[in-house]
Protein backbone atom coordinates (compact mmCIF):
# COMPACT_ATOMS: atom_id res chain seq x y z
CA UNK A 1 0.00 0.00 0.00
CA UNK A 2 1.78 3.30 -1.10
CA UNK A 3 1.52 5.67 2.05
CA UNK A 4 3.01 9.05 0.58
CA UNK A 5 3.60 9.87 -2.67
CA UNK A 6 5.37 12.76 -4.39
CA UNK A 7 4.84 14.23 -7.70
CA UNK A 8 7.20 16.70 -9.57
CA UNK A 9 8.36 18.82 -6.40
CA UNK A 10 10.02 21.29 -7.05
CA UNK A 11 11.79 24.18 -4.32
CA UNK A 12 13.64 27.37 -4.78
CA UNK A 13 15.15 29.62 -2.55
CA UNK A 14 15.57 32.89 -4.23
CA UNK A 15 17.92 32.08 -7.33
CA UNK A 16 18.83 28.74 -6.10
CA UNK A 17 16.68 25.54 -7.38
CA UNK A 18 17.17 23.19 -4.05
CA UNK A 19 14.94 20.67 -5.49
CA UNK A 20 13.61 19.92 -9.24
CA UNK A 21 10.97 17.78 -9.89
CA UNK A 22 11.04 15.14 -7.26
CA UNK A 23 8.87 11.95 -7.62
CA UNK A 24 8.70 9.53 -4.86
CA UNK A 25 6.58 6.96 -3.34
CA UNK A 26 6.82 5.10 -0.15
CA UNK A 27 5.11 2.31 1.33
CA UNK A 28 4.43 1.27 4.63
CA UNK A 29 6.72 -0.16 6.55
CA UNK A 30 9.13 0.46 3.71
CA UNK A 31 12.52 2.11 4.79
CA UNK A 32 14.08 4.26 2.11
CA UNK A 33 17.92 5.21 2.03
CA UNK A 34 17.83 8.68 1.27
CA UNK A 35 21.59 9.73 0.08
CA UNK A 36 23.53 12.84 -1.99
CA UNK A 37 26.15 14.99 -1.20
CA UNK A 38 26.18 18.11 0.71
CA UNK A 39 23.17 20.66 -0.43
CA UNK A 40 21.93 17.85 -2.69
CA UNK A 41 18.12 18.63 -1.21
CA UNK A 42 17.88 15.88 1.33
CA UNK A 43 17.00 18.16 4.27
CA UNK A 44 15.15 20.45 1.85
CA UNK A 45 12.75 17.16 0.93
CA UNK A 46 12.66 15.98 4.58
CA UNK A 47 11.27 19.38 5.62
CA UNK A 48 8.94 19.56 2.71
CA UNK A 49 7.49 16.22 3.70
CA UNK A 50 6.97 17.36 7.57
CA UNK A 51 5.86 20.71 6.34
CA UNK A 52 8.08 22.75 7.77
CA UNK A 53 7.59 24.88 4.31
CA UNK A 54 5.35 23.90 1.27
CA UNK A 55 6.79 23.37 -1.87
CA UNK A 56 7.33 26.00 -4.86
CA UNK A 57 5.28 23.01 -7.61
CA UNK A 58 4.36 19.45 -7.57
CA UNK A 59 1.94 17.72 -5.21
CA UNK A 60 1.81 15.53 -2.19
CA UNK A 61 -0.37 12.42 -1.47
CA UNK A 62 -0.60 11.00 1.95
CA UNK A 63 -2.89 7.54 2.48
CA UNK A 64 -4.42 7.96 -0.64
CA UNK A 65 -5.07 12.35 0.04
CA UNK A 66 -3.81 14.99 -1.22
CA UNK A 67 -2.35 17.04 1.56
CA UNK A 68 -0.52 20.72 1.74
CA UNK A 69 0.85 21.24 5.13
CA UNK A 70 1.46 25.11 6.33
CA UNK A 71 2.72 24.03 9.80
CA UNK A 72 5.06 20.89 11.15
CA UNK A 73 2.06 19.90 13.27
CA UNK A 74 -0.23 19.53 10.11
CA UNK A 75 1.97 17.11 9.35
CA UNK A 76 2.20 15.65 12.32
CA UNK A 77 -1.06 15.47 12.85
CA UNK A 78 -1.76 12.87 9.62
CA UNK A 79 1.36 10.63 11.13
CA UNK A 80 4.69 12.35 10.12
CA UNK A 81 7.03 12.80 12.40
CA UNK A 82 10.85 13.78 12.28
CA UNK A 83 13.52 12.98 14.07
CA UNK A 84 16.06 16.13 13.60
CA UNK A 85 19.57 16.06 12.38
CA UNK A 86 20.56 18.06 15.93
CA UNK A 87 17.70 15.96 17.66
CA UNK A 88 16.00 19.18 19.31
CA UNK A 89 15.20 17.92 22.34
CA UNK A 90 15.57 20.22 26.16
CA UNK A 91 18.68 18.25 27.65
CA UNK A 92 17.25 19.84 31.22
CA UNK A 93 14.50 17.79 31.29
CA UNK A 94 13.95 13.94 31.96
CA UNK A 95 13.31 11.09 28.77
CA UNK A 96 10.21 11.10 29.77
CA UNK A 97 9.56 14.81 29.67
CA UNK A 98 10.90 15.23 26.24
CA UNK A 99 8.95 12.43 24.77
CA UNK A 100 5.86 13.75 26.03
CA UNK A 101 6.92 17.57 25.50
CA UNK A 102 3.65 19.23 23.76
CA UNK A 103 1.54 16.65 24.30
CA UNK A 104 1.60 15.77 28.11
CA UNK A 105 -0.81 13.81 29.95
CA UNK A 106 -2.92 15.38 32.76
CA UNK A 107 -5.04 13.81 35.49
CA UNK A 108 -7.75 16.29 37.28
CA UNK A 109 -7.41 16.92 40.60
CA UNK A 110 -10.10 19.43 41.75
CA UNK A 111 -10.29 22.11 39.67
CA UNK A 112 -6.52 21.86 38.28
CA UNK A 113 -5.60 19.58 35.66
CA UNK A 114 -1.91 18.65 36.85
CA UNK A 115 0.73 16.70 35.07
CA UNK A 116 0.30 12.67 35.15
CA UNK A 117 4.00 11.80 36.09
CA UNK A 118 3.39 8.44 36.34
CA UNK A 119 1.57 7.82 33.69
CA UNK A 120 4.01 9.53 31.33
CA UNK A 121 7.18 7.48 32.98
CA UNK A 122 4.90 4.79 32.76
CA UNK A 123 4.62 4.77 29.29
CA UNK A 124 8.15 6.29 28.03
CA UNK A 125 9.44 2.86 30.02
CA UNK A 126 7.21 1.02 28.16
CA UNK A 127 8.55 2.45 24.59
CA UNK A 128 11.72 2.31 25.86
CA UNK A 129 11.62 -0.99 26.25
CA UNK A 130 9.69 -1.94 22.87
CA UNK A 131 12.58 0.24 21.24
CA UNK A 132 14.69 -2.25 23.49
CA UNK A 133 16.76 0.46 24.11
CA UNK A 134 18.19 1.14 27.87
CA UNK A 135 17.14 4.62 28.26
CA UNK A 136 15.51 5.03 31.25
CA UNK A 137 12.72 7.67 31.54
CA UNK A 138 13.29 9.57 34.25
CA UNK A 139 16.85 10.51 33.78
CA UNK A 140 17.69 13.75 32.39
CA UNK A 141 18.80 13.66 28.40
CA UNK A 142 22.14 16.04 29.51
CA UNK A 143 23.68 12.90 31.15
CA UNK A 144 22.43 10.92 28.18
CA UNK A 145 24.60 9.20 25.40
CA UNK A 146 24.27 9.96 21.61
CA UNK A 147 23.04 6.08 21.14
CA UNK A 148 20.14 6.91 23.94
CA UNK A 149 19.47 10.36 22.86
CA UNK A 150 18.54 8.92 19.67
CA UNK A 151 15.83 6.71 21.60
CA UNK A 152 14.32 9.49 23.47
CA UNK A 153 13.70 11.48 19.47
CA UNK A 154 12.44 8.03 18.39
CA UNK A 155 10.53 7.02 21.28
CA UNK A 156 8.57 10.83 20.80
CA UNK A 157 7.66 9.82 17.72
CA UNK A 158 6.22 6.67 18.57
CA UNK A 159 4.27 8.06 20.66
CA UNK A 160 2.36 10.10 18.42
CA UNK A 161 1.51 6.78 16.14
CA UNK A 162 3.30 8.44 13.81
CA UNK A 163 3.20 6.00 10.20
CA UNK A 164 6.46 7.97 8.52
CA UNK A 165 8.88 8.76 10.04
CA UNK A 166 11.71 10.71 8.55
CA UNK A 167 15.72 10.85 9.98
CA UNK A 168 17.84 13.19 8.98
CA UNK A 169 21.61 12.17 9.44
CA UNK A 170 20.54 10.15 12.65
CA UNK A 171 23.65 8.59 12.82
CA UNK A 172 26.42 11.17 12.32
CA UNK A 173 27.49 12.08 15.41
CA UNK A 174 27.20 9.03 17.36
CA UNK A 175 29.75 6.21 18.29
CA UNK A 176 29.96 2.81 16.28
CA UNK A 177 27.95 0.92 18.84
CA UNK A 178 24.93 3.48 19.05
CA UNK A 179 25.23 3.45 15.43
CA UNK A 180 24.06 -0.36 15.94
CA UNK A 181 21.72 0.56 17.99
CA UNK A 182 20.13 3.05 16.17
CA UNK A 183 19.84 0.81 13.35
CA UNK A 184 18.19 -1.53 14.94
CA UNK A 185 15.72 0.37 16.20
CA UNK A 186 14.55 1.34 12.79
CA UNK A 187 14.19 -2.16 12.18
CA UNK A 188 11.84 -1.88 14.76
CA UNK A 189 9.83 0.67 13.46
CA UNK A 190 10.06 -1.29 10.21
CA UNK A 191 8.25 -4.02 11.88
CA UNK A 192 5.51 -2.05 13.32
CA UNK A 193 4.30 -1.31 9.89
CA UNK A 194 6.03 1.97 9.76
CA UNK A 195 7.83 3.57 6.75
CA UNK A 196 10.81 5.12 7.47
CA UNK A 197 13.19 7.69 5.08
CA UNK A 198 16.81 7.61 6.51
CA UNK A 199 19.09 10.30 5.42
CA UNK A 200 22.61 9.21 5.94
CA UNK A 201 26.28 9.83 4.53
CA UNK A 202 27.01 6.55 5.63
CA UNK A 203 26.95 3.95 3.04
CA UNK A 204 27.03 0.74 5.26
CA UNK A 205 23.96 2.36 7.25
CA UNK A 206 21.99 2.51 4.14
CA UNK A 207 22.81 -0.87 2.86
CA UNK A 208 22.22 -2.45 6.23
CA UNK A 209 18.67 -1.29 6.91
CA UNK A 210 16.85 0.23 3.71
CA UNK A 211 14.77 -1.66 1.53
CA UNK A 212 15.43 0.99 -0.89
CA UNK A 213 18.03 3.95 -2.22
CA UNK A 214 17.54 7.20 -3.38
CA UNK A 215 19.93 9.40 -4.71
CA UNK A 216 19.78 12.90 -4.60
CA UNK A 217 22.22 15.26 -7.34
CA UNK A 218 21.64 18.91 -7.04
CA UNK A 219 18.18 18.92 -6.06
CA UNK A 220 17.19 16.06 -8.60
CA UNK A 221 16.27 12.22 -8.21
CA UNK A 222 19.14 10.09 -10.22
CA UNK A 223 18.64 6.99 -8.36
CA UNK A 224 16.05 4.77 -7.31
CA UNK A 225 15.75 1.33 -6.49
CA UNK A 226 15.84 -1.67 -4.93
CA UNK A 227 19.08 -1.76 -2.04
CA UNK A 228 19.85 -5.90 -3.56
CA UNK A 229 19.70 -4.26 -7.25
CA UNK A 230 22.66 -1.45 -6.27
CA UNK A 231 26.12 -1.20 -5.08
CA UNK A 232 27.77 0.90 -2.39
CA UNK A 233 30.32 1.96 -5.24
CA UNK A 234 27.56 1.99 -8.28
CA UNK A 235 25.60 4.59 -5.61
CA UNK A 236 28.80 6.58 -4.74
CA UNK A 237 29.04 7.05 -8.32
CA UNK A 238 25.70 8.36 -8.69
CA UNK A 239 26.01 10.94 -5.69
CA UNK A 240 29.52 12.12 -7.44
CA UNK A 241 28.16 12.06 -10.43
CA UNK A 242 30.33 9.77 -12.22
CA UNK A 243 27.57 7.70 -13.20
CA UNK A 244 24.80 9.96 -14.43
CA UNK A 245 21.68 7.96 -13.56
CA UNK A 246 21.25 4.56 -12.38
CA UNK B 1 31.36 11.48 25.77
CA UNK B 2 30.31 9.59 22.59
CA UNK B 3 31.84 6.80 23.80
CA UNK B 4 29.69 6.44 26.96
CA UNK B 5 28.24 3.42 26.73
CA UNK B 6 24.21 2.74 28.40
CA UNK B 7 24.38 -0.09 30.33
CA UNK B 8 27.51 1.57 32.55
CA UNK B 9 25.66 4.64 33.25
CA UNK B 10 24.28 3.96 36.79
CA UNK B 11 22.06 6.09 38.52
CA UNK B 12 23.59 9.07 40.85
CA UNK B 13 23.28 8.16 44.67
CA UNK B 14 21.00 10.02 46.46
CA UNK B 15 23.53 12.90 47.60
CA UNK B 16 24.84 13.36 44.43
CA UNK B 17 21.65 13.74 42.36
CA UNK B 18 18.66 15.92 42.29
CA UNK B 19 18.40 18.30 44.62
CA UNK B 20 21.63 17.72 46.74
CA UNK B 21 23.06 18.46 44.27
CA UNK B 22 22.41 21.48 42.87
CA UNK B 23 23.37 25.32 44.13
CA UNK B 24 20.36 25.60 46.07
CA UNK B 25 20.52 23.44 47.84
CA UNK B 26 24.58 23.98 49.14
CA UNK B 27 23.41 28.09 49.07
CA UNK B 28 21.21 26.59 51.86
CA UNK B 29 24.38 25.07 53.44
CA UNK B 30 25.98 28.03 53.76
CA UNK B 31 22.90 30.27 54.45
CA UNK B 32 22.64 27.79 57.64
CA UNK B 33 26.51 28.26 58.44
CA UNK B 34 26.36 31.92 58.24
CA UNK B 35 23.30 31.77 60.74
CA UNK B 36 25.17 29.96 62.89
CA UNK B 37 28.17 32.29 62.80
CA UNK B 38 25.91 35.43 62.87
CA UNK B 39 23.83 34.08 66.17
CA UNK B 40 27.44 33.24 67.88
CA UNK B 41 29.18 36.57 67.12
CA UNK B 42 25.79 38.91 67.64
CA UNK B 43 23.19 37.14 70.41
CA UNK B 44 20.97 40.43 68.87
CA UNK B 45 20.70 38.36 65.58
CA UNK B 46 18.38 35.66 67.13
CA UNK B 47 16.16 38.57 68.59
CA UNK B 48 12.60 37.67 67.50
CA UNK B 49 12.39 41.75 66.67
CA UNK B 50 15.64 41.30 64.23
CA UNK B 51 14.44 37.76 62.75
CA UNK B 52 11.19 39.20 62.14
CA UNK B 53 13.02 42.37 60.95
CA UNK B 54 15.07 40.23 58.47
CA UNK B 55 11.71 37.77 56.97
CA UNK B 56 9.88 41.07 55.98
CA UNK B 57 12.86 42.49 54.36
CA UNK B 58 14.06 39.62 52.31
CA UNK B 59 10.12 39.01 51.79
CA UNK B 60 10.05 41.59 49.28
CA UNK B 61 12.97 40.75 47.39
CA UNK B 62 12.06 37.17 47.18
CA UNK B 63 8.87 37.78 45.96
CA UNK B 64 10.20 39.72 43.35
CA UNK B 65 13.20 37.33 42.74
CA UNK B 66 10.29 34.06 41.71
CA UNK B 67 9.16 35.93 38.69
CA UNK B 68 12.71 36.85 38.06
CA UNK B 69 13.58 33.59 38.63
CA UNK B 70 10.53 32.40 35.77
CA UNK B 71 11.91 34.82 33.45
CA UNK B 72 15.74 33.57 33.80
CA UNK B 73 14.41 29.94 33.53
CA UNK B 74 13.33 30.66 29.89
CA UNK B 75 16.77 32.50 29.38
CA UNK B 76 15.55 35.78 29.65
CA UNK B 77 15.78 38.43 32.33
CA UNK B 78 14.22 41.34 33.40
CA UNK B 79 15.47 44.60 34.90
CA UNK B 80 12.56 46.44 35.04
CA UNK B 81 11.37 44.95 38.17
CA UNK B 82 12.79 47.08 40.41
CA UNK B 83 10.85 50.43 38.57
CA UNK B 84 7.82 48.50 38.49
CA UNK B 85 7.67 47.68 42.25
CA UNK B 86 7.67 52.02 42.30
CA UNK B 87 5.05 52.34 39.36
CA UNK B 88 2.64 50.10 41.15
CA UNK B 89 2.72 51.05 44.40
CA UNK B 90 2.64 54.92 43.62
CA UNK B 91 -0.28 53.76 40.99
CA UNK B 92 -1.94 52.20 44.04
CA UNK B 93 -1.73 54.65 46.53
CA UNK B 94 -3.03 57.38 44.08
CA UNK B 95 -6.05 55.15 43.26
CA UNK B 96 -6.41 54.09 47.13
CA UNK B 97 -6.58 58.38 47.23
CA UNK B 98 -8.81 58.74 44.26
CA UNK B 99 -11.37 55.70 45.38
CA UNK B 100 -11.80 56.71 48.80
CA UNK B 101 -12.84 60.08 48.05
CA UNK B 102 -15.35 58.92 45.53
CA UNK B 103 -19.00 56.81 46.05
CA UNK B 104 -16.44 53.59 46.39
CA UNK B 105 -15.11 54.69 49.91
CA UNK B 106 -18.92 54.26 51.34
CA UNK B 107 -18.44 50.30 51.56
CA UNK B 108 -15.45 49.00 53.44
CA UNK B 109 -12.38 47.77 51.85
CA UNK B 110 -14.05 48.36 48.27
CA UNK B 111 -11.99 51.53 47.97
CA UNK B 112 -8.74 49.23 48.57
CA UNK B 113 -9.80 46.16 46.12
CA UNK B 114 -10.79 48.40 43.37
CA UNK B 115 -6.74 50.50 43.98
CA UNK B 116 -4.56 47.22 44.21
CA UNK B 117 -6.69 45.85 41.53
CA UNK B 118 -6.31 48.77 39.32
CA UNK B 119 -1.99 49.13 40.19
CA UNK B 120 -1.47 45.27 39.54
CA UNK B 121 -3.43 45.43 36.03
CA UNK B 122 -1.23 48.45 35.41
CA UNK B 123 1.87 46.16 36.53
CA UNK B 124 0.10 42.97 34.12
CA UNK B 125 -0.10 45.73 30.95
CA UNK B 126 3.93 46.68 31.68
CA UNK B 127 4.22 42.59 31.96
CA UNK B 128 2.37 42.51 28.71
CA UNK B 129 4.24 45.62 26.67
CA UNK B 130 7.69 43.44 28.07
CA UNK B 131 6.47 40.32 26.89
CA UNK B 132 5.20 40.91 23.57
CA UNK B 133 8.17 43.44 22.35
CA UNK B 134 10.61 40.34 23.62
CA UNK B 135 8.49 36.97 21.82
CA UNK B 136 6.44 38.77 19.17
CA UNK B 137 8.79 41.41 17.59
CA UNK B 138 11.86 39.25 19.00
CA UNK B 139 13.46 42.48 20.78
CA UNK B 140 15.94 41.06 23.21
CA UNK B 141 15.51 41.02 26.91
CA UNK B 142 17.78 42.85 28.29
CA UNK B 143 17.39 45.85 26.24
CA UNK B 144 13.57 45.86 26.13
CA UNK B 145 13.71 45.38 30.40
CA UNK B 146 15.91 48.13 30.49
CA UNK B 147 14.37 50.65 27.84
CA UNK B 148 11.28 49.62 30.56
CA UNK B 149 13.02 49.95 33.74
CA UNK B 150 13.75 53.50 32.68
CA UNK B 151 10.11 54.38 31.22
CA UNK B 152 8.47 52.94 34.35
CA UNK B 153 10.61 54.94 36.95
CA UNK B 154 10.13 58.41 34.68
CA UNK B 155 7.02 57.62 34.76
CA UNK B 156 7.06 57.16 38.99
CA UNK B 157 8.53 60.79 38.94
CA UNK B 158 6.79 62.25 36.45
CA UNK B 159 3.23 61.54 38.62
CA UNK B 160 4.35 62.40 42.00
CA UNK B 161 6.81 65.30 40.81
CA UNK B 162 9.42 63.17 42.33
CA UNK B 163 7.56 63.33 45.77
CA UNK B 164 6.13 60.86 47.64
CA UNK B 165 2.36 59.68 47.73
CA UNK B 166 0.90 58.90 51.31
CA UNK B 167 -1.49 55.66 52.11
CA UNK B 168 -4.43 57.76 52.89
CA UNK B 169 -8.49 56.83 53.12
CA UNK B 170 -10.73 55.16 54.46
CA UNK B 171 -9.06 51.92 53.92
CA UNK B 172 -5.80 52.36 54.69
CA UNK B 173 -5.45 51.29 58.48
CA UNK B 174 -7.38 48.12 56.57
CA UNK B 175 -4.19 48.37 53.74
CA UNK B 176 -2.01 48.61 56.28
CA UNK B 177 -2.98 45.48 57.96
CA UNK B 178 -3.09 43.15 54.91
CA UNK B 179 0.32 44.52 53.77
CA UNK B 180 2.03 44.89 56.92
CA UNK B 181 0.29 42.42 59.35
CA UNK B 182 1.05 39.24 60.67
CA UNK B 183 -0.47 35.82 61.77
CA UNK B 184 0.53 34.50 65.34
CA UNK B 185 3.78 36.67 64.89
CA UNK B 186 4.75 36.12 61.40
CA UNK B 187 4.72 38.73 59.47
CA UNK B 188 2.52 38.71 56.06
CA UNK B 189 4.89 39.48 54.03
CA UNK B 190 6.75 36.42 54.66
CA UNK B 191 3.28 34.15 54.30
CA UNK B 192 2.65 35.77 50.88
CA UNK B 193 6.22 34.74 49.98
CA UNK B 194 5.32 30.96 51.18
CA UNK B 195 2.11 30.80 49.77
CA UNK B 196 3.69 32.25 46.51
CA UNK B 197 6.86 30.07 45.95
CA UNK B 198 5.03 26.90 47.05
CA UNK B 199 2.16 28.05 43.97
CA UNK B 200 4.93 28.68 41.48
CA UNK B 201 6.78 24.97 42.64
CA UNK B 202 3.71 23.49 41.69
CA UNK B 203 3.33 25.70 38.60
CA UNK B 204 6.35 24.85 37.21
CA UNK B 205 6.67 20.94 38.05
CA UNK B 206 3.14 19.89 38.05
CA UNK B 207 1.41 21.78 34.83
CA UNK B 208 2.06 21.63 31.13
CA UNK B 209 3.03 25.03 30.98
CA UNK B 210 5.42 25.18 34.17
CA UNK B 211 7.36 22.14 32.07
CA UNK B 212 7.09 24.28 28.91
CA UNK B 213 9.14 27.15 30.75
CA UNK B 214 11.70 24.71 31.06
CA UNK B 215 11.56 23.76 28.07
CA UNK B 216 12.15 26.57 26.45
CA UNK B 217 14.91 27.53 28.62
CA UNK B 218 16.70 24.59 27.35
CA UNK B 219 15.86 24.29 23.32
CA UNK B 220 13.76 26.99 22.33
CA UNK B 221 13.81 25.28 18.97
CA UNK B 222 13.26 21.96 20.11
CA UNK B 223 10.19 23.20 22.24
CA UNK B 224 8.58 25.00 18.91
CA UNK B 225 9.48 22.11 16.78
CA UNK B 226 7.36 20.02 19.79
CA UNK B 227 4.28 22.46 19.17
CA UNK B 228 5.24 24.46 22.40
CA UNK B 229 3.47 27.84 22.44
CA UNK B 230 6.28 29.30 22.58
CA UNK B 231 5.35 32.89 22.32
CA UNK B 232 2.63 32.46 25.21
CA UNK B 233 5.09 31.13 27.47
CA UNK B 234 7.41 33.68 27.28
CA UNK B 235 5.14 36.49 27.19
CA UNK B 236 3.50 34.76 30.58
CA UNK B 237 6.68 34.89 32.29
CA UNK B 238 7.14 38.97 31.69
CA UNK B 239 3.61 39.48 32.82
CA UNK B 240 4.02 37.01 35.97
CA UNK B 241 7.73 39.10 37.17
CA UNK B 242 5.65 42.29 36.82
CA UNK B 243 2.54 41.20 38.50
CA UNK B 244 5.00 39.31 41.23
CA UNK B 245 7.11 43.14 41.40
CA UNK B 246 3.82 44.77 41.34
CA UNK B 247 2.71 42.85 44.61
CA UNK B 248 5.66 43.18 46.30
CA UNK B 249 5.38 47.02 45.73
CA UNK B 250 2.11 47.11 47.45
CA UNK B 251 3.72 45.01 50.36
CA UNK B 252 6.22 47.61 50.69
CA UNK B 253 3.76 50.41 49.99
CA UNK B 254 2.11 49.05 52.93
CA UNK B 255 4.80 48.66 55.58
CA UNK B 256 6.65 52.31 55.00
CA UNK B 257 3.00 54.06 55.07
CA UNK B 258 3.74 55.94 51.90
CA UNK B 259 5.21 55.69 48.17
CA UNK B 260 8.45 57.45 47.91
CA UNK B 261 9.34 58.01 43.91
CA UNK B 262 12.29 56.30 44.25
CA UNK B 263 11.11 52.92 45.83
CA UNK B 264 12.80 49.76 45.24
CA UNK B 265 15.32 52.40 43.05
CA UNK B 266 18.63 49.84 41.85
CA UNK B 267 17.05 46.78 43.44
CA UNK B 268 16.59 45.08 40.12
CA UNK B 269 20.17 43.61 40.62
CA UNK B 270 19.76 42.35 44.14
CA UNK B 271 16.32 40.59 42.86
CA UNK B 272 18.56 38.91 39.96
CA UNK B 273 21.71 38.31 42.32
CA UNK B 274 19.23 36.91 44.81
CA UNK B 275 17.77 34.31 42.05
CA UNK B 276 21.11 33.74 40.18
CA UNK B 277 22.52 33.15 44.79
CA UNK B 278 19.98 30.28 44.95
CA UNK B 279 20.82 28.51 41.28
CA UNK B 280 19.04 29.77 38.67
CA UNK B 281 20.90 29.61 35.29
CA UNK B 282 21.12 33.09 33.51
CA UNK B 283 21.91 30.70 30.13
CA UNK B 284 18.15 29.43 30.80
CA UNK B 285 16.22 25.95 32.62
CA UNK B 286 17.75 25.17 35.79
CA UNK B 287 16.40 27.12 38.82
CA UNK B 288 13.14 27.11 40.94
CA UNK B 289 11.11 28.80 43.25
CA UNK B 290 13.30 27.87 46.54
CA UNK B 291 16.45 29.12 45.33
CA UNK B 292 14.80 32.15 44.62
CA UNK B 293 13.92 32.32 48.44
CA UNK B 294 17.25 31.18 49.67
CA UNK B 295 19.40 33.58 47.79
CA UNK B 296 16.97 36.56 49.29
CA UNK B 297 17.48 35.00 52.49
CA UNK B 298 21.02 34.69 52.06
CA UNK B 299 21.89 38.61 51.21
CA UNK B 300 19.55 39.80 53.38
CA UNK B 301 20.86 37.64 56.34
CA UNK B 302 24.28 38.86 55.42
CA UNK B 303 23.52 42.75 55.14
CA UNK B 304 21.83 42.62 58.27
CA UNK B 305 24.75 40.32 59.55
CA UNK B 306 26.82 43.90 58.35
CA UNK B 307 24.81 46.56 60.04
CA UNK B 308 24.96 44.19 63.29
CA UNK B 309 28.57 44.21 62.65
CA UNK B 310 28.80 47.80 62.40
CA UNK B 311 30.02 47.48 58.95
CA UNK B 312 30.00 50.35 57.00
CA UNK B 313 26.77 50.08 54.88
CA UNK B 314 28.79 50.98 52.06
CA UNK B 315 30.31 47.80 52.01
CA UNK B 316 27.04 46.07 51.10
CA UNK B 317 27.02 46.09 47.23
CA UNK B 318 30.63 45.23 47.61
CA UNK B 319 29.94 42.28 49.45
CA UNK B 320 26.67 41.14 47.70
CA UNK B 321 28.70 41.22 43.96
CA UNK B 322 31.43 38.88 45.70
CA UNK B 323 28.31 36.18 46.96
CA UNK B 324 27.35 36.40 42.93
CA UNK B 325 30.36 35.79 41.73
CA UNK B 326 31.13 32.69 44.33
CA UNK B 327 28.45 31.31 44.16
CA UNK B 328 28.73 30.93 40.21
CA UNK B 329 32.31 29.60 40.39
CA UNK B 330 31.17 27.27 42.82
CA UNK B 331 29.07 25.77 40.41
CA UNK B 332 30.82 26.26 37.38
CA UNK B 333 33.91 24.30 39.50
CA UNK B 334 31.01 21.19 40.69
CA UNK B 335 29.33 20.92 37.28
CA UNK B 336 32.88 20.78 35.89
CA UNK B 337 33.80 17.77 38.24
CA UNK B 338 30.58 15.68 37.87
CA UNK B 339 31.32 16.56 34.05
CA UNK B 340 27.16 18.09 33.53
N1 LIG C 1 16.30 28.08 3.95
C1 LIG C 1 17.09 28.12 2.85
N2 LIG C 1 17.36 29.29 2.26
C2 LIG C 1 18.15 29.33 1.16
N3 LIG C 1 18.72 28.27 0.60
C3 LIG C 1 18.51 27.08 1.17
C4 LIG C 1 17.69 26.94 2.33
N4 LIG C 1 17.63 25.63 2.66
C5 LIG C 1 18.39 24.98 1.76
N5 LIG C 1 18.92 25.85 0.86
C6 LIG C 1 19.77 25.49 -0.28
O1 LIG C 1 19.17 24.41 -0.94
C7 LIG C 1 20.14 23.48 -1.34
C8 LIG C 1 19.84 22.12 -0.76
O2 LIG C 1 20.09 22.14 0.65
P1 LIG C 1 19.77 20.93 1.60
O3 LIG C 1 18.41 20.44 1.31
O4 LIG C 1 20.04 21.39 2.98
O5 LIG C 1 20.87 19.87 1.19
P2 LIG C 1 21.33 18.54 1.92
O6 LIG C 1 20.49 18.31 3.12
O7 LIG C 1 21.18 17.49 0.89
O8 LIG C 1 22.78 18.74 2.27
C9 LIG C 1 21.48 24.04 -0.93
O9 LIG C 1 22.05 24.71 -2.04
C10 LIG C 1 21.13 25.00 0.17
O10 LIG C 1 22.07 26.04 0.21
MG1 LIG D 1 21.08 18.15 5.36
Amino acid sequence: MTLLTLDAIGRSFGAIQALAGVDLSIAAGEVVGLMGDNGAGKSTLAKIIAGNFPPSSGTMMFDGQQVAFARPVDARAVGIEVVYQDLALADNLSAAANVFLGRELHRRIGPFLLLDHSAMQQRATALFRELKSETRAEDLVRQMSGGQRQAVAIARTRLADARLIIMDEPTAAISVRQVAEVLALIGRLREAGIAVILISHRMPDIFETCDRVVVMRRGRKVADKPIAASSPQEVTGLITGALETA
Amino acid sequence: MANVISSDMRRPAWYAGGFFASQTAYVSGALAIIVIIMAALAPVFLSLGNLINVATNFSYIAIVSLGATLVILTAGIDLSVGSVMALTAILTALLLRWTSASPLGAVPGLAMSVAVLGGLLSACGIGLINGLLIARLELTPFVTTLGMLSVARGLCYAITRGAGVAITGGDADLFSSLTDGDILGVPLPLIYLLILAAGMGVFLHHTASGRYVFALGGNERAARLAGVPVARIKTGVYVASALLAGFAGILMAGWLGSVPANLAQGYELRIIAAAVIGGANLSGGIGGPSGAVVGAALIEVIRNGLVLARVDTYWQDTLVGVIIIAAVVVDRLRSRRTGS
